[in-house]
């Protein structure tokens, strides 16, 4: 079996040392949780529950508002008290269900179910799509819709995302060590709403414990395959996640499903695990703390809703000042401002930097070096593209491919003249995107 | 917290490759055929090539501060242009050639079109092709100045460069030419000292085979059908290794600034390249084409690169429905 990979890419300095082997541990949160009602993409969830309202954990507090949307369960018992508006990870302000936590963990009863044989299709999607399963990857893109292609038929990949391509992360890692049978098991889920499909367990080779764990496990199982990836940053986006495996292209107007692929991460499969054998709903997930300010790097068990201060503390503050907090990994994550905001659904990490590399490091002019150009893994011409976006020149950019771009930020890092090319891209998408909603 | 938490767009991280860094390793990839250019033309070699990267520091200095312009002579790019004009000299100019061709390099063709990276053509050759033009006697006289240290092969034709001896149709020494122990400018003689400052910068990712071996083959394959010679091994490798070919493809044909950004864009301009120098030195009036091929060239990228513009990755395919 050769290595899988794709063209272009880079290989930053990927701090997982700190944290790779330290074993995840569940955290109690003593403070009130927060869950905003918009943690996915889609219509945010509409609330069930009222000020005062008793809640145990497992409950629902919000249900979904449509189809693309999520419902949102407690993740410990307590007081709802009040929905107001509350700061996210990514700066913005929305509206949340605050509940005070009475420490108690007092659980509604979850109905599982005995064998996956007894389950129609239709029972597991409902049961999926009851529990508020969302990409854990950081998309946040409700499963049960992603789960139901116009086509289920012509599916015939299932991709276990577990590349965990983005420097410092160690969530997954831990939970393929830790729980591969619940990985498998969700996989196993998730290939009964598929007749013809493969499942494939994707991960990096910088992780052969993993990979050669998960092998011995699925040795006797026809249907399952595990794929060893060239450990290469952006490995794990999508796009080509599903080249590497499948030798499939797609572009961004279309859908893993149009190349017959399904792709989900490693903590949305285990979710699906439970809320499907174990009629629990998404409550929980595995947050890394880590980074060089941090004075005991970990990995967490934490209930959905905790607030990001209570994590710091639990990793016994931090050892140096830190210059950057950021919210998932250095690559793709946001740098916040504020710790006094929750974890989400979607929450994958928080990374504390004593350095800020893009502070440090001065912008200069473009030498042209095409530097960007080779690594960017959509084909683009980042440093050109980045020039008309700043000329604000539409017509220019869509012709130049601009809609491509899945904003790893390969360009950012490699740029000698750490020019901020992935930036300059960004909100350019951002505002043509914003053009095509108006009209 | 005492102290500000810093907020800006992702990614967070940087490496660590930076302009001046870059800058600094194509000096370091020069010295080789630095070192051998003094040692084969004596302290003369060495006073005009400091004379050169002086000139060109300064005026860039000097220039941004009339202007009110940051200062960037620490990013070496103008120490390069000093460092590649000199190497295009011959050893015997007067002192002032270089100060020109610098004052020349730096201002009109950099500074003027915006500084670092707007320049459409490479600062040293647009300055070289201006001195050949302006001081074509001094240019084109590559007698030995005296105090040099090598051993100049001279007894064939007195001031004989190795690419004149080809147009008259008499053989060179290959072995003379990969070790440099020729006429020519100062930086252009020793192969063996171009390729191991190409190696260098090769090993360091800094330049890539693209440009160097499509300029190199479609010259090749152009002197072997219009040279007049064909499959003469002789002439072949003297044309490869005499004259300015390898510092060209080497060290400014793949100037960053001024070559394609496009991967298929290199090789074509790669291409160009070849044909452009087979032309001038064949069918030209004088034996060198190797500085007039890369200017010509350098003015063809922006239309090279919108041509070879890369297709987006999926692009073309199609959504289900």
């Amino acid at each position: 079996m050769g290595i899988l990979t794709f063209k272009g890419g880079i290989h930053p300095y990927d701090g997982k040392e700190l944290s790779k082997d330290k074993p995840i541990l569940p955290l109690n949160p003593k403070g009130d949780l927060v869950y905003p009602l918009s943690q996915h993409i889609g219509a945010p969830a509409k609330p069930v529950v009222q000020k005062g309202d008793h809640v145990l954990m497992g409950q629902m507090i919000a249900e979904a508002a449509g189809f693309v949307s999520a419902p949102i369960y407690a993740s410990v018992s307590g007081t709802v008290k009040g929905i107001e508006p509350h700061l996210t990870t990514v700066g913005s302000v929305v509206d949340a269900i605050v509940i005070e936590n009475d420490e108690k963990y007092e659980t509604v009863k979850f109905q599982g179910a005995d064998s996956l044989d007894e389950l129609s299709k239709e029972e597991i999607l409902k049961r999926i799509s009851a529990a508020g399963v969302v990409g854990m990857g950081g998309a946040g893109f409700p499963t049960h819709v992603k789960l139901s292609p116009k086509e289920p038929d012509k599916i015939e990949y299932i991709l276990v995302n577990g590349a965990e391509c983005e420097p410092y992360l160690t969530s997954d890692y831990r939970r393929m060590l830790e729980e591969p049978e619940k990985v498998v098991d969700g996989l196993k889920v998730m290939l009964r709403l598929f007749d013809r499909a493969k499942g494939c367990i994707c991960i990096e080779d910088n992780k052969p414990d993993c990979i050669a764990k998960i092998s011995e496990m699925v040795k006797n199982e026809p249907r399952i395959e595990v794929k060893a990836l060239k450990t290469k940053y952006p490995q794990g986006a999508e796009r080509m996640l599903i080249y590497a495996v499948t030798k499939r292209k797609i572009n961004s107007s279309m859908l893993p499903a149009d190349a017959g692929c399904i792709v989900d991460n490693i903590d949305t499969v285990v979710a699906i695990y439970k809320a499907v054998m174990l009629g629990m709903p998404l409550m929980h997930r595995i947050v890394t703390v880590t980074g060089d300010a941090v004075t005991n790097p970990q990995n967490y068990y934490v209930p959905v809703g905790t607030n990001y201060q209570e994590l710091i503390d639990a990793s016994g503050g931090f050892k140096a000042e830190p210059k950057k907090l950021i919210s998932g990994g250095p690559m793709m994550g946001f740098s916040m401002f504020d710790m006094n905001v929750p974890v989400t659904k979607t929450t994958s990490s928080l990374l504390c930097l004593v350095k800020d590399d893009v502070a440090d490091m001065k912008e200069t002019a473009c030498i042209n070096c095409g530097r960007c150009v080779s690594d960017c893994p959509e084909n683009l011409v980042p440093s050109r593209l980045a020039k008309v976006a700043e000329h604000h020149d539409y017509a220019r950019f869509e012709k130049m491919n601009g809609m491509e771009c899945c904003e790893c930020g390969c360009c950012s890092y490699v740029c000698p003249a750490k020019r901020p090319l992935a930036q300059s891209i960004k909100s350019m998408r951002k505002e043509i995107l914003a053009n095509r909603k108006k009209k | 917290m005492s102290e500000l938490i810093h907020v800006s767009s992702s990614p967070h991280i940087r490496s660590k490759v930076k302009t001046d860094y870059i800058m600094l390793m194509v000096v370091i990839a020069l010295l080789p055929a630095t070192v051998f250019g003094i040692y084969n033309f004596g302290p003369r070699a060495l006073m005009l090539i400091c004379i050169s990267v002086a000139t060109c520091g300064l005026t860039e200095y000097v220039y941004e501060r009339l202007m009110k312009l940051p200062v960037t002579i620490g990013d070496f790019s103008a120490i390069v242009t000093g460092l590649l004009l000199a190497l295009n000299l011959p050893a015997s100019v007067s002192w002032y050639v270089p100060v020109i061709g610098g004052v020349f390099a730096i201002i009109i063709v950099k500074q003027l079109f915006g500084g670092l990276g707007q320049n459409f053509m490479n600062p040293a050759l647009a300055a070289r092709c201006f001195l050949l033009i302006s001081f074509s006697g001094q240019m084109t006289d590559f007698s030995v100045p005296e105090g040099a240290f090598g051993k100049i092969a001279v007894d064939t034709v007195s001031g004989a460069t190795p690419l004149a001896l080809l147009k008259s149709g008499e053989s060179v020494d290959v072995v003379s030419l990969l070790v440099g122990n020729v006429q020519g400018t100062i930086g252009e003689t020793s192969v063996i000292a171009i390729l191991i400052g190409a190696i260098f910068l090769l090993c360091l990712k800094i330049i890539d085979l693209r440009i160097p071996l499509s300029y190199l083959g479609s010259f090749l394959v152009f002197i072997i059908i219009f040279g007049g010679h064909g499959l003469d091994i002789n002439y072949i490798l003297g044309h490869l290794f005499g004259g300015g070919l390898m510092l060209g493809a080497w060290f400014m044909a793949t100037d960053y600034v001024t070559s394609p950004i496009t991967k298929k864009g290199q090789i074509v301009y790669g291409i160009i390249l070849g044909i452009l120098t087979g032309l001038f030195r064949i069918f030209g009036g004088s034996a060198e084409g190797v500085s007039y091929a890369i200017i010509f060239s350098n003015l063809l990228v922006p239309l090279i690169e919108r041509v070879t513009m890369p297709t987006a990755f999926g692009k073309g395919g199609k959504r289900n429905g």
